[in-house]
């Protein structure tokens, strides 16, 4: 059994004591332990899925001696790296169960984690600029209302008014309509990732950083552990949660993903002051934007067209970009860019993740999210936590690897046009 | 930023003129395959962190297809071979053992 650890309560009271000792009291928000020699599980991948997956694991199922693996730092890979939408208006209906639980996990995640993860239920539009978008987001509308998610398809004008910047008379696609999810918004990337593994340390598991799995090591078709730089370390249950490395992974232990890795970029511009208080996605001419609490309008970017680990993306894309929403926002026509970033997804046929056993006994994988995992990761957590300790969960069970073979696919081309 | 040169027309150019065309040398199984087979050829990829080979298109260009062998992290170009083949030429192979010795992708090495 490993030890809980003991650690301090952040909360109002408390930056207003440390406030008195010019805060020199606060103490590290995690522990960075060197890993023991066996764990009951252990995770690969200190991204959101991943620690969401050992939180719950402890949290909801009692199972605490966990290691999560990471090989660089923690939330360094995606989780760190995007742009933030949450959302949860797709099509199907094993998507629309999976990402509502997500969205109303993340409404108390602050509270649960005693972390401040800032969410911002601010609001998502995805406007409709063809016919074509127009009928396919009101068959999402209608899909949503039977699902009980709150979702509405909404006139050009009820879009102008909640985001007075935008134009609606483009000169190749006007605006026609919008469907507008008032619940869902933004969260702080790092904070998510921060709050889960300080969660997990506080449960006494161990997250242990700059930690590269090289092996898997298997004995009669049963996972035995794993090979790291820093030694062999064993497990009687392994999941794989590395997002863009997921195919790397595999090959480790033997067996081949539907996946295919390219990097998506997304840039943000210099600061300015509040201009828009929603999200707004153009799936047509590619494009989507929000702005921070710093006041950076965050924009998300296009795919590469071919397979790569470069974490850096394709210059013209920018350029598509920001053409593309210089269209819908002829305002940000004269802002500066100050940063561009890439990470590599991890893209399935179907656009829906894949959360499963493998061929290998007791090793999980949860994987696919590609462009779109982060409004995924509270309730990834939850099911795929399920999945690893009792072997079934619902939540999970319609994203097992097997939908592949049977050609039972979860179609979400539409709600996941545009990467975001 | 990526750039090819086409085996048909002999034009080096970057990406944007060329479109990816996924996997190279896949087998083709079709009605009467094993489910497995099928499956395979269908959904499972190799998508390796470094040499691949790949079907490219040279769209803006002679709209020809053609192979690449090529490093997914690196972006290096080992070269580029006509698509009529079903393995990479010997001259790209040495190329690609003399800069990633130990080499191996399916059933090449
Ligand atoms: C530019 C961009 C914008 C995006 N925008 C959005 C958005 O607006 N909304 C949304 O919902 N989603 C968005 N996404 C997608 C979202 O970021 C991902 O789906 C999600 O963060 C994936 O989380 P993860 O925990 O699975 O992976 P990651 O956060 O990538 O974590 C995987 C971890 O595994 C580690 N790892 C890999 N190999 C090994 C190894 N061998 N040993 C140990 N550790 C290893 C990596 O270092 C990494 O930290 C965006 C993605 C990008 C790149
Ligand atoms: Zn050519």
């Amino acid at each position: 059994m490993s030890e809980t650890r003991l650690m301090k309560r952040y909360s109002a009271f408390a930056v207003a004591k440390e406030a008195l000792k010019y805060h020199m009291g606060w103490e590290r928000a995690w522990a960075s332990p060197e890993p023991k020699k066996k764990y009951d599980a252990i995770i690969i991948g200190a991204g959101g899925h991943g620690l969401a997956t050992a939180y719950y694991l402890g949290k909801n199922h009692g199972i605490r001696n966990v290691a999560i693996l990471e090989k660089g730092w923690l939330g360094g890979g995606n989780t760190g790296r995007n742009t933030t939408i949450i959302r949860s208006n797709y099509l199907q209906d094993a998507s629309a169960a999976m990402y509502e639980k997500s969205r109303s996990l993340y409404e108390t995640l602050s509270q649960d984690l005693n972390y401040n993860i800032m969410f911002s239920p601010r609001g998502v539009i995805m406007l409709a600029q063809t016919q074509h978008e127009v009928r396919g987001y009101e068959r999402t509308a209608h899909a949503n209302a039977l699902q009980g998610v709150k979702t509405e398809f909404i006139s050009p004008s009820r879009v102008k008014e909640l985001c007075p910047i935008i134009n609606l008379e483009g000169p190749r696609y006007p605006v026609l309509g919008g469907l507008w999810q008032a619940r869902g918004g933004t969260a702080r990337h790092d904070a998510v990732a921060w709050g889960y593994a300080r969660a997990c340390s506080a449960m006494g598991m161990d997250v242990i950083q700059k930690c590269e799995v090289s092996g898997i090591r298997t004995e009669g078709g049963k996972v035995t552990g794993v090979s790291t730089n820093k030694g062999d370390i064993a497990c009687d249950k392994l999941g794989i949660v590395v997002a863009g490395h997921s195919g790397h992974l595999a090959d480790m232990a033997g067996f081949r993903l539907p996946i295919e890795s390219v990097a998506l970029q997304a840039l943000v511009s210099e600061p300015i002051k509040p201009c828009m208080d929603v999200v707004v996605m153009a799936n047509t001419v590619h494009g989507y934007m929000s702005q921070s609490d710093k006041g950076e309008m965050v924009i998300g970017g296009g795919a590469d067209g071919y397979n790569n680990y470069t974490q850096r993306g394709s210059f013209h894309h920018i350029e598509e970009t920001v053409r593309a929403l210089i269209e819908t926002f002829p305002m940000i026509s004269r802002l500066k860019m100050l940063r561009q970033w890439g990470g590599i997804v991890d893209m399935t046929g179907d656009r829906s993740p894949i959360l499963s056993k493998t061929p290998v006994e007791n090793v999980f994988i949860n994987c696919g999210w590609g462009t779109g995992g982060f409004k995924a990761i509270p309730g990834s957590g939850w099911g795929f936590a399920e999945l690893m300790a009792k072997g079934y969960s619902p939540l999970t069970a319609e994203f097992g690897l097997e939908r592949f073979y049977e050609g039972r696919f979860i179609d979400e081309s539409v709600a996941a046009g545009v990467a975001h | 930023m990526l750039i090819l040169e086409c085996p048909y027309c002999g034009v080096k150019g970057e990406e944007t003129e060329f479109t990816g065309g996924g996997e190279a040398h896949l087998k083709r199984f079709g009605p009467g395959a094993s489910d497995d087979d099928f499956h395979g050829y269908l959904f499972k990829r190799e998508n390796p962190k470094g040499v691949h080979l790949e079907r490219w298109r040279h769209t803006n260009g002679c709209g020809k297809w053609f192979h690449a062998a090529r490093n997914t992290v690196t972006l290096e170009v080992y070269g580029t071979y006509p698509a009529q083949t079903t393995e990479p030429p010997k001259d790209i192979k040495d190329k690609i053992s003399a800069r990633v010795p130990g080499w191996s992708w399916r059933e090449f090495s």
